[in-house]
């Protein structure tokens, strides 16, 4: 009888762990300006000795790798608590509003804010704040019989973010030129603003989120199932719930607030890992933390170095690599990860 | 001794329709009660209020002395076991991690599964004749092999109280029997059963009373062949049927369908 032991959760968290830090190895070792992988060590080992090879490795290289593995790992994460909490695999961490939320009080900072005299410094926190208060709103909303039913939850994010973008393209239509192209690489999802701020921000955020997922493993994978078989199976659910959602806020807001809405991540990496390593949540968790990190910084790898002269957004990446992955995922597996 | 469960005049309400009125009767330790009725009579609403899935608008509910309301979920799941109609799998969990999932009431929230665990599943799965579909994805299962692996996960849950809602609706009638059967030997132990059934005959073998729901009401409860005499059934399923004794004495309900 196949089942989660001990030592499978090591090995499998191991191996993940060590894939995540390679490809950390591999995004610190490449980019626009070639260097040897001498001086990466040198800058990374003796960050005070280090010259221009240690600025670009310390400076620019670092904080972006560090923000995408932390990102990557906020939306993967994300994705699997969603994707049980409405007992559908076809949630992502935008599909309840909160990215919505996050999106639109990020640009109206950002296509507004300059004319109140707020700077792009501003932008983060207010899709921060747009993000808390999207969950408050959906919370209120979905929950007002004192339940929090999965549908409703799922219709009321819907309506939210289709609201959402509409109040975005309006915003978008009476920017300037220059503001309407920071709007558009924020939809898209970039990691060029990267900075050691944002990504201990992330990583506070990410700290809270993931231990929650983490400790309620065990319940995730009772409310997959269903509210009530989890309950008749001992699952406090409209706490678990509250406290799901909670943490699943923080993430998506954190990272949305720093990379703007990044695609596929949290769908694709949730139902690629349930082929390989099964639906138990309980390794699914840090596996989908992991694995989610290590796919965005191989992302922002390929947009930072694919064109010569010229960073794409990696949120384009992971569109172009997640898209076919994921039908070729519902072609070849459809039996095995999506529906009977 | 307290009864495993009791209600005592409960009536429930789905928005402003009221779908049980006053319902009372106990069911004792040791004891397997038959809850029959027509599509929509409540059958399923009781259930749901006994283990608080939905609220009761009047009336107490009480599981071994204790009032529903005041045990908290862990407690109540380690006390009552539920075999739902049928349950939708939306992830490829395996039907050992499915039977598994019984033991959660009874482990710490963190953790993996001991090896008693792993064995009272593996017993429960033997019991159901389906060791076979132990690594099996729930992706690829029949609607009568989900249903045994719900009773299977009912078993390692290793409840006190066990409540079966049409536990045999898509299963062949040697299975059936199966399920009926094992809830016959947890009764035998001292485990007591309220079995959601359509079929009569059957739940006639199997339980020592039977309760007829109509419209939220309970309108006659006893025992098999009391109950179920062609008047009642006519009254309450509008059913045309002649009732014999069958070989081993329990009735038998043969509805004429005409033509």
């Amino acid at each position: 009888m196949k089942r989660l032991t001990r030592t499978r959760f090591v090995a499998t968290v191991v191996s993940l762990a060590l894939i995540a830090v390679l490809s950390a190895l591999i995004g610190l070792l490449t980019g626009p300006s070639a260097l040897a992988p001498g001086d990466v060590a040198g800058a990374l080992l003796d960050p005070a000795a280090s010259g221009p090879a240690g600025d670009i490795v310390l400076r620019i290289r670092l904080p972006r790798v560090l923000l995408a593995l932390l990102v990557g790992a906020s939306l993967a994460t994300s994705g699997v608590v969603f994707q049980a909490l409405l007992h559908n695999p076809l949630a992502d961490p935008y599909v309840l509003g909160i990215s919505g939320g996050a999106a639109l009080a990020g640009i109206a900072m950002l296509s507004l804010g300059t004319a109140v005299g707020f700077g792009a410094q501003a932008v983060p926190p207010a899709a921060f704040a747009g993000s808390a208060l999207a969950t408050l709103a959906l919370y209120a909303i979905a929950g007002a019989g004192g339940r929090v039913s999965p549908t409703s939850l799922l219709l009321t994010g819907v309506v939210f973010n289709a609201f959402a973008s509409a109040a975005i393209v309006f915003l978008a239509s009476i920017a300037g030129l220059a503001e309407g192209a920071r709007i558009f690489l924020w939809l898209i999802g970039n990691l060029s603003a990267a900075a050691f701020g944002s990504a201990w921000l992330v990583a506070s955020f990410l700290a809270i989120g993931f231990g929650v997922a983490l400790a309620l493993a065990r319940s995730l994978n009772l409310l997959a199932l269903g509210d009530e078989t989890a309950e008749h199976l001992g699952v406090a659910t409209e706490r678990h719930k509250r406290w799901l959602l909670a943490a699943t806020a923080l993430m998506v807001g954190a990272a949305v607030s720093v990379a703007g809405l990044v695609g596929f991540v949290g769908l694709i990496i949730p139902h690629l890992l349930r082929l390989v390593i099964g639906a138990d949540h309980r390794l699914l968790v840090p596996s989908a933390a992991l694995s989610g990190g290590a796919f965005l910084v191989i992302c922002d790898t390929v947009a930072r170095t694919a064109l010569a002269g010229r960073e794409l957004p990696v949120g384009a990446i992971t569109a172009i690599v997640g898209g076919p992955l994921f039908l070729w995922l519902l072609r070849s597996h459809q039996h095995r990860v999506f529906t009977p | 001794m307290s009864a495993a469960l009791q209600l005592d005049g409960v009536s429930v309400a789905l928005g402003s329709r009221e779908v049980l009125r006053d319902v009372s009767f106990a069911v004792e330790p040791g004891e397997v009660i038959g809850l029959l009725g027509r599509n929509g009579s409540g059958k399923t609403t009781l259930l749901r209020a006994v283990t608080r899935s939905l609220a009761h608008r009047a009336g107490e509910i009480s599981l071994f002395g204790a009032a529903v309301g005041s045990l908290s979920r862990r407690v109540l799941a380690r006390r009552v076991a539920v075999v739902p109609q049928d349950l939708h799998v939306p992830f490829p969990f395996t039907v050992a991690e499915l039977v598994l999932m019984g033991r959660v009431p009874h482990q710490p929230l963190v953790g993996f599964e001991s090896a008693e665990d792993v064995e009272r599943a593996r017993t429960a799965l033997a019991r159901l004749g389906i060791e076979h579909l132990a690594d099996r994805s729930s992706f690829e299962l029949s609607g009568g092999e989900r249903q045994l692996v719900m009773v299977a996960r009912a078993l390692v849950q290793e409840p006190r109280l066990l409540l079966l809602d049409e536990p045999t609706a898509f299963l062949d009638l040697s299975h059936r029997t199966l399920v009926l059967r094992i809830v016959r030997e947890l009764a035998a132990a001292g485990c007591a059963a309220l079995v959601v059934s359509h079929d009569l005959t059957l739940a006639a073998r199997a339980c020592e009373r039977l309760l007829l729901l109509d419209d939220g009401v309970i309108q006659t409860a006893g025992h098999p062949r009391d109950v179920l005499s062609p008047p009642t059934l006519r009254r309450v399923f509008g059913l045309d049927a002649q009732v014999v004794e069958g070989p081993d004495g329990a009735p038998l309900v043969v509805p004429r369908i005409g033509g």
